[in-house]
């Protein structure tokens, strides 16, 4: 073992040392950013050890040395140009495309040991050619499934479930066309023909199987699928014998499966009724009472602001239409006039308010929300009935009373309890559906009053008529 | 290489039960970074993406090898910031006297 093998072992163990200390420290509010930067800091350091030992090698040409550098710049400019100037609001859907090309990496990386050294006449072992395919295969599919997931949170995609008759079937089938073309590459006789039949077949796989899933589970899609990637790096470590992917990829996946049962308790579903798909087309949906429009009470901004300013306690619910026009400056400082007319405000955020959990924090800490203001569901739930209030800002399915029966499609989903509080104020632009796609039973209700109206536009004309109707 | 595959795979088993381990209860508000803190973490893809550059000798390979590393750095690089600019709602409260309006979010309109 020459000095720089030592030295680099030593390297990648400190930046696994880092990386694991990094992901603990996240558990908490107060440490996260730190571990965040030591996990960074590792990174950095084994990409600076490993120049050295390709640099050692001797063996990369002048063109393999333009290819590292040019990609290395051309993905740290556009990962930075995303990073920083993509608005909060589409922090969900970034996060899947950076998890997208992590997969893409990893596939490629088997790819290209193949083609290099695989196939029928190559040197690789069965060990190796085994790492190979359920690399290539693991990370296509997170890359296809991501791209997906990235599309429909960013609406590119419709967030409805796609239903394709005969799903099951074609699943199936694209399954089984993975599993003998893999055959065929672990038996000797494939080459590069049962590999290109591989890749295609996982492409479509990660396409349909996420398409078929509603846009209300999107965040743990993406949080199954960054396990998913994490395990295709550690493959691909196996596949070029490096022990910092082995150890970084395998510590993504383990940490990342726990991480997608936690969001998926959360929003109390199974996993395995997510990816079964066809969340939010439920028949039920067509059995309210009346249909849409018909029941729905309308207020105006100065009505509104009177009920606001002389309330005694309002609980404010925001959600993804709030996110979506932007409007959490607007809110807080409707939020600050009533305070300042000594009403007591909360916000009750459901886990998944925005489009995942943890979103909406962000978005109103970026407005300056006090902190001990944002209230978790289960602490805030009881203090509904207490509330003169409740001020719903493009929050649907989440308020839905519809999900405490059974046969409905967001049946079981804990919902904050708005429809407790004396009085309800809805800011919504329309009366269309939510992300699980049915009717919103809070609209009828008596105590409930529509504003019907874009948030920005809105919740500004609040503030404006407090000023003036109350001064 | 038998020898070398079983080093590995201890490796990947005992990080797999770290990996378990690594984090407990967990408030909702931190799941997303979090998991974007994972996906960070499986940017180091990129030092295998470099390695492969060492074998490379094809336009294939040269191909593979800018694409790999293209996708990589952005896994990385993009991974963290997003992960920082998150976190930064955690910073120490100041008791702002007038909202500013400084806000990092310029881009987007929202409505549609």
């Amino acid at each position: 073992m020459s000095a720089l093998d030592i030295a680099v072992r030593l390297v990648y163990l400190a930046a696994a040392t880092c990386f694991v200390v990094g992901l603990h420290l996240m558990n908490s509010p107060a440490t996260a950013r730190r571990g965040n930067l030591l996990s960074a800091a590792g990174m950095w350091a084994a990409v600076v050890v490993t120049l050295a030992i390709i640099l050692a090698s001797g063996t990369v040409t002048p063109v393999g040395w333009t290819m590292i550098v040019l990609g290395t710049l051309i993905g740290t400019g556009a990962g930075l140009y995303a990073a920083r100037r993509v608005a909060m609001t589409a922090m969900p859907q970034l996060v899947s495309l950076f998890n997208a090309v992590g997969g893409g990496a990893a596939a490629l990386i088997g790819l290209h040991d193949y083609l290099r050294f695989g196939g029928p006449a190559g040197e690789l072992t069965a060990a190796a050619t085994t790492a190979v395919t359920l690399d290539v295969v693991i990370g296509t599919v997170a890359f296809s499934g991501s791209l997906v997931a990235s599309a429909k949170l960013q609406g590119w995609v419709a967030g409805q479930p796609l239903l394709l008759p005969l799903r099951g079937a074609v699943n199936a089938l694209v399954a089984a066309v993975i599993v003998v073309a893999a055959g065929f590459l672990l038996a000797g006789p494939g080459g590069a023909l049962a590999l290109l039949v591989m890749v295609l077949a996982a492409l479509a796989l990660g396409v349909l199987v996420v398409l078929a899933i509603g846009g209300a589970d999107m965040p743990v899609v993406v949080s199954l699928l960054n396990a998913c990637t994490g395990v295709a790096v550690a493959m691909a470590g196996f596949v070029i014998g490096n022990s910092m992917l082995i150890i970084a990829g395998a510590l993504v996946g383990a940490s990342g499966g726990i991480l997608t049962k936690l969001m998926a308790d959360a929003m109390n579903r199974p996993i395995r009724a997510i990816l079964v798909g066809g969340y939010g087309t439920g028949d039920a949906a067509a059995a309210l009472p009346g249909g849409a429009g018909e029941g729905v009470r309308t207020i105006d901004a100065d009505d509104a602001a009177i009920r606001l300013a002389y309330a005694g306690r309002v609980i404010i619910v925001p959600g993804y239409g709030l996110a979506a026009a932007q409007a959490q400056h607007e809110l807080h400082e409707l939020a600050e006039l009533l305070e300042e007319r000594g009403v007591r405000i909360d916000y009750a955020i459901h886990p998944v308010a925005g489009r995942m959990p943890g979103h909406m924090n962000v978005l109103l800490a970026e407005a300056k929300v006090p902190y001990a203001q944002m209230r978790e569901m289960d602490e805030i739930n009881p203090e509904f009935n207490r509330a003169d209030v409740a001020l719903v800002v493009g929050a649907n399915d989440v308020t839905n009373p519809a999900a405490r029966r059974p046969g409905t499609p967001i049946s079981g989903m804990p919902i904050l309890d708005v429809d407790r509080a004396e009085t309800v104020i809805v800011v919504k632009r329309s009366l269309g559906h939510g992300y699980a796609g049915i009717d919103n039973e809070l609209y009828t209700d008596p105590r409930t009053r529509m504003y019907l109206a874009d948030a920005k536009t809105a919740l500004s004309a609040l503030g404006t008529a407090v000023k003036t109707l109350v001064g | 290489m038998v020898p070398g595959a079983l080093d590995d795979l201890t490796v990947f088993l005992l990080s797999l039960l770290v990996g378990f381990e690594v984090i407990s209860r967990v408030p909702a508000t931190l799941h997303t970074p979090l998991m974007s803190a994972a996906n960070a973490i499986h940017g180091v893809v990129l030092v295998g993406a470099m390695l492969i550059a060492v074998t490379a000798d094809t336009p294939a390979g040269y191909a593979l090898v800018l694409v790999a590393t293209a996708f990589a750095a952005m896994n990385a690089v993009g991974g963290y910031v997003v992960t920082d600019r998150m976190l930064q709602m955690f910073r120490a409260p100041r008791r702002a006297d007038a909202p500013d309006r400084t806000g990092t979010d310029t881009g987007g309109g929202g409505d549609r």
